[in-house]
């Protein structure tokens, strides 16, 4: 069981950072926290070191690119206290123009690997980070794959064209 | 006991004539060492092929050869991503003449259902490819099926292709000197 609530976090989030944390939601009882992007090392931070919190293992560092908002691309960090075994989500949203973050390796060296594949797969780039290069994919890659404008299909592939299928 | 059947030739009391591309020819595609490069399913259906329920020795190709040096047939069986390209092509490139190469399963041909941005779509953007063998991934019967049609390329093919101007050509499309 978790030492601490769900409401016992956002509220201690709430009275530190005020305006900053957005919004608040609980898909299958995990707390998910958008906040402003300004802020994602106070925050970071602030649950590391706080003595009652300590959420001082990184689970994931993702991207995320939605369409249709506007800000479309996020970062999103996954944290656990393993002394209070609760876990937290937080989302950041930034416009897909240049989008900058601050790393989070002045945190937790273990963001490292984790920030290079979510440039190297959506472009987002970490502002301070060691050595931010791709990591999964081929280093001559152009593109940012994951991005939704990016044609998911090989343009090289020539067996599905349609006159091989009567269209 | 099956042997191989002479090639064709002069026979007398005590000699048979015959010319070296042939006899050559058939030692060669008798005793070819596959250099088994793995990367998925397809490489699993090769151990299958290797055991002793195929046989693969039976073909010749009893011993594997996992130095591209000493290697005549290139088998690349399964998914290439476009990282590993590179690594395919120096094996290839590090393998002495003659050399053969055979793309089992669809991903080594075509890149099968992988149609995406990380995966070679088929070894035969980089470097020449010989027989592809449909599958996915091929029964073992294909796999040998693939390697006798290798065996007939060998065994009648002149005992020095790489000095044909087609032969050459071919590479040179491939930028592999």
């Amino acid at each position: 069981m978790a030492k601490i609530s769900n409401s016992f976090l956002l509220e201690r989030l709430q009275a530190k950072f005020g305006e900053k944390i957005l919004s608040s939601e609980e898909p299958y009882g995990m707390l998910t926290i958008t906040a402003d992007q300004s802020i994602n090392i106070e925050i970071l931070d602030f649950l590391f070191k706080e003595a009652d919190l300590q959420y001082q293992f990184l689970t994931d560092i993702c991207g995320i690119h939605y369409l249709d908002q506007a800000l479309p691309l996020g970062v999103i960090y996954h944290v656990h206290s393993l002394v209070n075994n609760h876990r937290v989500r937080f989302k950041f949203f930034l416009p897909d123009h240049n989008p900058h973050i601050k790393t989070a390796t002045t945190v937790y060296a273990g963001a490292n690997w984790m920030e290079r594949e979510t440039f190297d797969f959506y472009g987002i780039i970490f502002d301070g980070h060691p050595d931010l290069r791709r990591i999964l994919n081929v280093d001559e890659m152009v593109a940012f794959p994951l991005r939704k404008e990016f044609p998911l299909e090989d343009p090289n592939r020539i067996d599905k064209q349609d006159k091989f299928f009567g269209r | 006991m099956k042997t191989v059947k002479a090639p064709a030739g002069v026979e007398g009391p005590g000699f048979f004539a015959t010319s070296f591309d042939e006899v050559i020819g058939i030692a060669r595609a008798n005793s070819l060492w596959p250099l088994p490069f793995a990367t998925s399913c397809c490489g699993i259906e090769f151990m299958a092929t290797m055991g002793s329920h195929y046989d693969f020795g039976r073909f010749g190709a009893e011993r594997l050869s996992f130095s591209p040096r000493q290697a005549d047939v290139l088998m690349v069986m399964g998914t290439i991503a476009k990282k590993m390209a590179p690594v395919v092509r120096q094996v290839y490139e590090q393998m002495a003449e003659p050399r053969w190469v055979m793309a089992v399963g669809a991903c080594a041909s075509s890149g099968g259902i992988f149609d995406t941005y990380s995966v070679l779509q088929g070894i035969d953007e980089i470097i020449p490819v010989d027989v592809y063998v449909p599958g996915c991934p091929p029964r073992p019967e294909q796999i040998i099926d693939g390697f006798m049609q290798i065996q007939e390329l060998v065994k009648n093919e002149s005992l020095r292709r790489r000095e044909t101007e087609e032969y050459k050509q071919l590479l040179a499309k491939y930028e592999i000197v």
